[in-house]
């Protein structure tokens, strides 16, 4: 691997801060590669190395049971064109990425700031969280405490159309006829798992956001309620824009959850069919799709080409978050 | 927070174009490693397979004694205790073999790296929900032709070879083109209709072998609050349990075979038109446990077993399975699937039957002839009551029932098995085409139909069209009834 020598021209010594000489910039390079040698490998090897291999997979036939396969070129890619069952698992994925996001991201915004500062103004402090806001907090959280798998099989029972929570509940109420199938019916299964999904990961970001919110001079607040702006306008002109860059994380992880292993697991658990994504295909996503093809009808090139599908789709909602990133930072 | 600035003008560079750069300099390093040398999938292990030992009466298969033998067993619904009884037997018999035994719920994890490796163990229960395909292990030639054997004589009687100790069907379920045997099933499975004898008594009924006196006991069980039938909605798949034979039952055979065959409009056969609108009824009547299409298959059996519904389609394993939730006095029955009227093509008592667990020797399997002696060993008549009386199932060895206490529902099943006689079917395309069978015609056509969603015109056109797709699929494996 190149680089893998430490070079030693930038730790002896040499005085710093001749900023645009080009023997000087060279010399930073050597140093900085020196030290990432080692990291950048690793990534390299367990990151960008598979995703070569996946790529070169796709252009074969390899079943995923035995060592031997063929170049069968483009073949998986017409394929993929045709299947009708990876359209409806990219429209889902596509779905989940550009929804999830917005509705947890936006109860969490909303949350957080009722937490921190939208309660009744009282003696000695200029904002405040509605009151038993600290108790909140850490129920909100509990969420995050569970494995995603729990959480699946909790909302498994919870779903039971014949003696669930949800049911009963609706039963107890005196709602008699209102008794939906749930993740029976394939109108709702996919915004049931939706609910799971946002259920268990909004509690991570009202700890986020209050977190970032804290750090917010109160002073900006104190100034703004002083002008006689209401809750609305506070967050909007202050609690908004000073939280963007936090915000803007919480996207870009969020959309990782929506198209990997979270969305995956729910689905796989929860849902309908062999492995999950039922009822009628109503439910599926690429990556539960990725493996149905790979470890259950031994098709891993086919599942590899999904993959790459999977990998575009990442890579333009990357595209999306990077260009939402280019705004002016405010400092304070 | 927020401090960073991400563009800097004065010539040098940010913190964010360095991780640019460095990340564009990490893609190139990568591929000078050797792009097309070092796959994954490996270089197909060492072949290399231990010599053979010497063939005595004792040791027909030519077990090497001192070899190491390595078994995976799947420890679902039948645990793993059977299986270490018989490694105990195959230790006896060769002390000086070292035994590596495991078990796991997750077959195709542990097992699949192996594969591809070329170094799989010798002896392999696949099964369980992460079960390996076997169409493409076959197709592969992954599995060892297990004809050795089956040829060789049994355990109890040296007379006989291991293959006339096995009930109708095994042998044949484990081929799938011509005449190499790749599977073992060692489990009998009895599918059916299930019920508790007892709700059926306290309703004054009697099991209904026709369509018309199936709707009149649902009718009945309605009266009282209690639905007719209820089946795992979120595994649809479990429905042609009593659907398949009843299909068979009402239509021959040949239907059957030629849906397993993926032939053309196989589908669009009047037995199975008749058998879809008789099940649909059961819908549009209100027979079927509200809230069914959203239960799983442990959710319906304890609904199944609270009394809440009459009926359910499912196998044997049903008895260990939901032995937590029935009462003591369930007196759990299987019975064979009713018919339409009789003018039905076979006689009530059709039932479908067949192997479960399948045991298979991989090709590449180092101690080949170890693996099929501890089968051979699992085939005794010991050995099988071992397994019949801890976990209530029969096994592939024919007989293997006298002298050992059966539970009720097993009880059942072996009396449905004798009014079968001949008519016990094997719809093949369970195994041959696992995707079509659970996920298409399962979830995507029945489960639909069940639910309402789909009429039964509308069912059988839509599964029509997934049978067709299979058909003309060359990514799958294709088979036929020989």
């Amino acid at each position: 691997m190149s680089g893998a020598r430490p070079s030693v021209c930038g730790v002896d010594g040499s005085p710093r801060g001749k900023i645009g000489s080009v023997g000087m910039q060279h010399g930073k390079y050597r140093f900085i590669v020196g030290f990432l040698a080692a990291p950048l490998s690793l990534y390299s090897l367990f990151v960008i190395w598979p995703f070569v291999q996946s790529i070169y997979y796709s252009f074969t036939d390899w079943s995923g049971l035995s060592p031997e396969f063929e170049m069968v070129g483009f073949k998986n890619y017409t394929r993929l064109f045709d299947d009708e069952v990876f359209w409806k698992s990219l429209q889902h994925s596509v779905l989940f990425v550009l929804l999830l996001p917005l509705v947890t991201l936006t109860m969490a915004l909303f949350f957080a700031f009722m937490l921190n500062v939208g309660g009744r103004r009282r003696k000695n402090a200029a904002i405040a969280g509605v009151r038993g806001s600290s108790f909140y907090k850490v129920v909100y959280f509990f969420p995050q405490v569970l494995s995603i798998a729990i959480v699946a099989l909790l909302f498994q029972f919870a779903y039971n159309p014949n003696s669930g929570a949800i049911n009963s509940g609706l039963q107890a109420v005196g709602l008699d006829d209102v008794q939906p199938d749930w993740l029976g019916d394939p109108d709702l299964a996919l915004w049931c798992v939706f609910a799971v999904l946002v259920w268990c990961t909004v509690g991570f970001f009202v700890v986020l956001f209050s977190a970032g919110m804290a750090s917010i001079p109160k002073d900006y607040y104190e100034a703004a309620l002083l002008d006689g702006a209401n809750r609305i306008t506070t967050f909007f002109r202050i609690t908004l824009p000073l939280l963007w860059d936090t915000v803007q994380s919480g996207w870009a992880y969020m959309g990782i959850l929506a198209l990997g292993a979270e969305s995956f697991a729910v689905v796989q658990i929860m849902t309908v069919g062999p492995n999950g994504g039922g009822p009628d295909y109503s439910t599926t996503v690429l990556p539960l799709y990725v493996y149905q093809k790979a470890f259950r009808d031994g098709q891993a090139a086919y599942a590899t080409t999904v993959g790459v599908a999977l990998l575009v789709v990442t890579l333009l909602f990357v595209a999306v978050v990077m260009r939402m990133g280019r705004r002016e930072r405010l400092e304070y | 927070m927020g401090s960073t600035s991400a563009h800097n003008d004065r010539g040098g560079f940010g913190r964010r174009d360095l991780i640019k750069r460095s990340a564009a300099l990490g893609l190139i390093t990568v591929p000078t490693t050797g792009f097309l040398s070092a796959c994954a999938s490996g270089d197909g292990g060492d072949d290399e397979k231990v010599d053979k030992g010497k063939k005595t009466k004792e040791n027909p298969l030519a077990v090497n004694g001192s070899a190491p033998l390595e078994i995976v067993i799947f420890d679902g619904g039948f645990g793993t205790e059977y299986a270490e009884d018989a490694k105990a037997v195959y230790e006896k018999n060769f002390p000086e073999a070292k035994v590596k035994f495991s078990s796991t719920q997750k077959i195709q994890s542990v097992l699949q790296p192996r594969f591809n490796q070329g170094t799989p163990p010798d002896l392999i229960d696949n099964s369980g929900a992460e079960q390996m395909d076997m169409g493409v292990l076959v197709g592969k030639k992954q599995l060892a032709d297990l004809t050795p054997l089956l040829d060789a004589p049994s355990v109890d009687d040296p007379a006989k070879k291991v293959r006339d100790t096995l009930r109708p069907g095994i042998v044949e379920m484990g081929q799938f083109d011509g005449d190499p045997v790749w599977i073992m099933y060692y489990a009998y499975t009895v599918y059916g209709v299930w019920y508790s004898q007892k709700a059926l008594a306290s309703l004054d009924a009697t099991y209904p072998e026709t369509w018309d006196d199936m709707l009149a006991v649902c009718a009945k069980a309605k009266k009282k609050g209690i639905a007719g039938w209820t089946y795992a909605g979120k595994h649809p798949y479990y429905i042609p349990f009593s659907l398949y034979p009843m299909i068979a039952k009402v239509g021959g055979r040949e239907v059957l075979d030629a849906i397993d065959n993926l032939e053309p409009n196989a589908w669009k056969h009047p037995a199975v038109k008749a058998c879809f609108e008789a099940y649909y009824e059961l819908y549009k009547k209100g027979y079927i446990l509200r809230g069914t299409p959203g239960l799983d298959h442990i959710q319906s059996q304890t609904a199944w077993t609270e009394g809440k519904a009459l009926f359910i389609p499912n196998g044997s394993w049903v008895e260990n399975e939901a032995a937590k939730t029935m009462p003591k006095d369930f007196d759990l029955a299987v019975n064979a699937p009713s018919g339409i009227d009789s003018s039905d093509k076979l006689p009530f008592g059709a039932i479908w039957a067949s192997g479960g667990e399948p045991f298979i020797v991989p090709a590449k399997a180092r101690n080949t002839e170890g693996g099929m002696e501890q089968l051979r060993i699992m085939l005794s008549e010991a050995s099988s009551k071992n397994f019949t009386s801890s976990v209530k199932s029969l096994t592939a060895f024919n007989g293997g029932t006298d002298g050992i206490e059966l539970t009720p529902g097993l009880t059942s099943g072996v009396a449905a098995l004798e009014k079968a006689g001949d008519n016990v079917v094997n719809p093949r395309i369970q195994d041959w085409y696992v995707a079509l069978q659970k996920e298409k015609i399962g979830v995507g056509g029945l489960g639909e139909m069940m639910a309402g969603r789909l009429t039964p015109a509308e069912a059988i056109k839509k599964i029509q069209g997934y049978a067709d797709d299979a058909a003309k699929d060359d990514s799958i494996q294709h088979y036929k009834h020989q």
